[in-house]
């Protein structure tokens, strides 16, 4: 492979992850729940396309697996998944009143991915003189965003994809530090993502059945030393 | 003997649950399946605390994955003890929840499924997948914890799920760093034993961060403040016998992965990993002691106190000394039994009285005898008191403690627990010896003020009997092979 190729791959790269940012960003502020759908099906194609360009940049074939996991997975299985398990009515909600409104949230956003490059590019130095790329900082981003939007949102489906993209970003980072990690782990990790999708679709249809509403933040009723706690018929 | 097959009963009994017969089996199943893991699980640790190997019919492709020492044969006969007496009770204490009976297949589908996650914690040498596993149980559990399917289960469920995992995604990139560091240290097997031969080379700012990262990200699980918002929910409103295996055995897991990290960490000088157990371990205890003051709901009550025990857990191992280490094994074992005791105690309350308040409960021992005799026994054993198992473990800690000149941390500790124990002491003499509102106007009416026994199912008496004789027994005598197994354990925590 000459020298052009390797830095046009490494360009690419960079691009990939850097649109992976944006997106991630995007998550935090989307409001409504099919347009957080679509910028994480869009965020786990940006992370297949880094982990088929660092594939090919280092020669690590499986890497091309995490891509084809990735391809089938997020954009094909997870949206099936949501639809079979999920209330109906969980795409079209749009969230009214977030904890923080949108600026400030961006804001506190962009704060946090300033401490993710403080964080990453020391780890990535010490890591070897190979990860000098991108993909660390931005991944320690996306799993900062991803948690920050848990803690924002209330809406069942946004909550779920702050998970699944705090994963994508602890992936985005994995693949470039630990690129050896063996097939059957990565194959893991991606059927791991697929049971979360599963169980929280469940969680969020008795939550619609039970109490009527998918904005599961809002319920708050277990806290210590009320006066009067609900008593709640608890049998068995 | 292939440790393997430890896996296979919870498999297959989980999917016999879900063929509909007529009566439903799923309870005996359930027990069945759990009592050929206890014996299995007791043979493997027998051959382990006599020096043996149970991996000696495995090739070096299995080897890759699975490794069982003394440490994971103690997790592993924790589980399938809990696991046995927790099935024991499910018996009869789901009988009297008129449920139909998919409900109940469900239920025991998930239980079984909760228990095979478990068990491959300990057995699997791989970091990455048993981060996977431990991905696992939170989600075979989420079920379970949201079964009774009121408003407050499925808030509990739900907070449960989310903040655990998004402890699992910080704690995934923690092993990804981990593996990382090991690269750029020389490579190895990436296996637990692989890490502690490859740490001294490995660089430390990466070893540390991936330290601290799955330390965060497991912890939540674990139940340390400030990560343990959800635990009292989750740990409350989950069916009692879910409680038990929860609180009992899924924190004391998930413990044992982070367990893993300390001998890696102290082949690099500087590493501080006892420091942080330390921090970490005192603010649990300390804020578990106060909070556990101002519950009213007494199952919170006994959730409040397992983040309290995996504080002084982690405490211990803080305070690096080898008598220290034991100790820690000591309560990760009193903790898991006497724990999963108490709430089949509490469960037994909710059965005679019908209600989680503190408040309401007044004069269960004349209610129901045996529920109540379990409350106080329960109560005196989670917080310590001789000569019950817990006692002698948390004895041990404090003097281990003071022989290492910890003198303020020890100091802290024993304040905390004392705290503690008048915490939970406090609230079960209410309940179990408590004068009830009305047994004034009662007696004045009828002249006794004794409302009508309530009879435990039979074979919720049986399970609070057999988790009560290890809480009895361990207090005043621990057995040679499991002290050989204890001593195994703690070692495997220092290099």
């Amino acid at each position: 492979m000459s020298d052009t190729t390797k830095q046009l791959l490494e360009n690419l790269n960079a691009l990939a992850a850097g649109l992976f940012l944006l997106t991630a960003f995007g998550i935090v502020a989307m409001r409504q729940a099919r347009g957080c759908l679509n910028l994480f099906i869009l965020q786990s194609l940006l992370l297949a396309a880094s982990a088929a360009l660092l594939g090919l940049r280092f020669g690590a074939h499986h890497l091309y697996g995490v891509a084809l996991v990735n391809l089938i997975s997020k954009p094909i299985i997870v949206p099936w998944l949501l639809r079979k398990t999920s209330p109906a009515g969980i795409y079209t909600r749009r969230e009214i009143d977030q904890v923080l409104n949108i600026p400030t949230a961006l804001l506190i956003a962009l704060a946090l991915v300033i401490g993710a490059y403080f964080l990453g590019v020391p780890l990535a130095n010490a890591a070897g003189p190979e990860f000098h790329g991108p993909n660390v900082p931005i991944g320690i981003a996306g799993l900062l965003l991803g948690a920050f939007t848990l803690t924002v949102r209330r809406e069942a489906m946004p909550l779920l994809i702050g998970l699944l993209a705090m994963e994508n970003g602890a992936f985005l980072a994995g693949i470039s530090i630990a690129r050896d990690l063996g097939m059957l782990v990565e194959l893991a990790i991606a059927t791991d993502g697929l049971i979360i999708v599963f169980i929280m679709g469940v969680l969020v249809r008795a939550v619609q059945k039970q109490i009527g509403t998918t904005a599961i933040g809002e319920l708050a009723s277990l806290k210590e030393a009320v006066s009067q706690p609900p008593v709640s018929k608890a049998m068995p | 003997m292939n440790v393997i097959a430890l896996l296979f009963p919870p498999l297959i009994a989980a999917m016999l649950v879900c063929i509909p017969f007529r009566r439903s089996r799923a309870p005996s199943v359930t027990v069945v399946s759990c009592l050929i893991v206890l014996a299995l699980a007791a043979r493997m640790a027998w051959r382990i605390a006599a020096g043996g190997s149970v991996t000696e019919g495995l090739d070096d492709g299995w080897l890759k994955w699975i490794a069982v020492d003394g440490l994971s044969a103690l997790i592993l006969l924790l589980i399938a003890f809990v696991g046995t007496t927790a099935a024991v009770y499910s018996v009869g204490y789901m009988a009297h929840g008129n449920l139909t009976p998919g409900k109940l297949r469900l239920y025991h589908a998930n239980y079984n499924l909760f228990i095979f996650s478990m068990l491959a914690i300990p057995l699997l040498a791989e970091p990455t997948l048993v981060w996977i596993v431990v991905e696992l149980t939170t989600l075979c559990s989420a079920l379970l914890v949201s079964f009774e399917n009121t408003r407050e289960a499925l808030e509990a469920a739900w907070k449960y799920v989310v903040l655990s995992l998004m402890g699992a995604g910080i704690a995934l990139f923690g092993f990804l760093v981990l593996f990382a560091a090991m690269q750029a240290g020389g490579g190895g097997t990436y296996t637990w034993a692989g890490l502690i031969t490859a740490a001294p080379r490995m660089p430390v700012i990466l070893l540390q961060t991936a330290f601290l990262l799955i330390l965060i990200g497991l912890g939540t699980k674990v139940g340390l403040v400030p990560m343990h918002t959800w635990l009292p929910d989750a740990h409350s409103q989950a069916p009692s016998p879910v409680c038990a295996l929860l609180s009992g055995i899924e924190t004391t897991s998930i413990l044992y992965v982070i367990l893993r990290l300390f001998p890696v960490m102290q082949a690099v000088p500087g590493a501080h990993a006892e420091t942080w157990a330390l921090v970490l371990g005192l603010i649990s205890v300390g804020t578990a002691a106060f909070l556990l003051l101002q519950v009213s709901d007494y199952k919170r009550l006994f959730a409040f106190s397992t983040v309290e025990h995996m504080g002084i857990i982690l405490t211990a191992i803080g305070l690096g000394a080898s008598a220290a280490d034991y100790g820690a094994m000591q309560q990760i074992v009193n903790h898991s039994v006497t724990k999963s005791f108490c709430f089949y105690a509490a469960g037994a309350t909710l059965l005679t009285m019908g209600t989680r308040e503190i408040a309401a409960v007044r004069g269960l021992i004349r209610r129901s005898p045996h529920a109540g005799a379990a409350l106080v026994f329960g109560g005196l054993a989670i917080s310590g008191a001789p000569p019950l198992a817990i006692f002698l473990s948390e004895f041990a800690i404090l003097k281990a403690g003071l022989a290492r000149g910890h003198y303020v941390v020890t100091g802290l500790l024993a304040a905390f627990i004392v705290i503690a124990f008048f915490g939970v002491m406090v609230h079960v003499n209410r309940m179990v010896f408590g004068a009830s509102a009305n047994a004034a106007s009662e007696q004045n009416h009828s002249g006794s003020e004794i409302v009508g026994t309530f009879r435990l199912p039979f074979s919720c008496r049986l399970a609070l009997i057999l988790a009560a004789v290890p809480v009895l027994v361990l207090g005043v005598y621990i057995p040679k092979p499991l002290h050989d197994l204890l001593t195994m354990a703690a070692a495997a925590l220092t290099r």
